[in-house]
């Protein structure tokens, strides 16, 4: 596979796309524990929901 | 499960925590499938390889406008319906479709140097396209601005509304004026100008990119519902530390009174 003179217009196409998509995983499952984090310690200092349930729990 | 049954957020994480793996696990195979055939693709007999850009622009094009039709739909659910889920949804896609909008500027910029001879050009295509940018980036700064989340979803909904007006200034603008950028080879009347070695991994590229867009999505909305949660636990909690300083204070000064008295 030859990606002739252009090469480097190719590649760092393929790579920024890698990147961001890479950055926008990342910051979506950084996220996701940091909520988790936060219901967590909620739950520790007893605030609970009104539903009764647990703060933590993913219903 | 009904879609009424989806306005409840409790209902919804429980879906998405079943539904989100299996999401991943195909948007990694069309993936590789759409990669693996994008680079095994023949050369155009203009462009030579760097045809191989239109495998990762066209989808990221197509997804910067699909995100806003999604949130324009959201914005209707927002302000019509009232729908629990709707400003969530509107929300969660902004930061996703800014990125695809940028992506698309970017990988057009490196397609447009070697083809057109220039990274940027002001037409009418090009620039419509950075207004959109422009626009998720004015969203998520309004949404980051205001608060109170119920205030901030109805602000946003109504400019994502306005928004949608460049929705077909994009898609035709390459029609209404004399662009550098090619008409629509896709999706036009009269059916596709491209070759079945180019349109298929161009589909099987845009089909993986739309699931990796519904995936990130749906988790993106997971975490703006944990989120939402935090933040009412933590008022709820400081409401009940109010509460309980104010029975404290109450209860000192009648003690005081009562001391009083019995003096």
């Amino acid at each position: 596979m030859s990606l002739g003179p252009y090469a480097s217009f190719i590649v760092t196409s393929y790579l920024a796309a890698a990147i961001v998509v890479a950055i926008l995983i990342g910051w979506i499952m950084i996220d996701y524990r940091s909520q988790t984090e936060r219901l967590r310690e909620l739950d520790k200092s007893g605030v609970t929901r009104r539903s009764g349930r647990s703060a933590t729990e993913l219903r | 499960m009904t879609l009424i049954d989806l306005a409840n957020p409790s209902r919804f994480l429980a879906l998405t925590a079943r539904v989100l793996p299996w999401l991943a696990g195909a948007t990694v195979i069309l993936l590789a499938i759409g990669l693996y055939q994008s680079a095994f693709a023949p050369d155009d007999y203009q462009q030579g390889a760097t045809v191989k850009i239109m495998f990762i622009h066209v989808p990221n094009a197509w997804l910067s406008m699909f995100v806003w039709g999604v949130m324009s739909v959201a914005s209707l659910g927002t302000l019509v319906w009232r729908h629990p889920l709707a400003d969530v949804a509107a929300k969660a896609a902004a930061p996703i479709g800014a990125a695809f909008t940028f992506l698309a500027l970017l990988t057009g910029s490196l397609w447009g140097r070697p083809m057109w001879g220039t990274y940027w050009e002001w037409d009418a295509r090009l620039t419509s396209v950075l207004i959109l940018f422009l626009m998720y980036l004015g969203l998520m700064a309004l949404w980051r601005a205001v608060e109170d989340p119920s205030r901030a979803a109805r602000a946003a909904a109504v400019l994502t509304l306005v928004g949608a007006i460049n929705l077909p200034i994009i898609k035709f603008s390459v029609d209404w004026w004399n662009t550098l950028h090619q008409p629509a080879s896709v999706m036009r009347m009269g059916g596709s100008t491209l070759d079945k070695s180019f349109l298929i991994p161009l589909l099987v590229m845009a089909i993986a990119f739309t699931l990796l867009f519904v995936t990130l999505h749906l988790a993106a909305m997971r975490n703006e519902i944990l989120r939402r949660r935090v933040r009412s636990l933590q008022m709820m909690q400081a409401s009940r530390i109010a509460f309980s300083s104010e029975m404290g204070a109450g209860s000192r000064e009648e003690n005081a009174s009562k001391e009083a008295g019995a003096a």
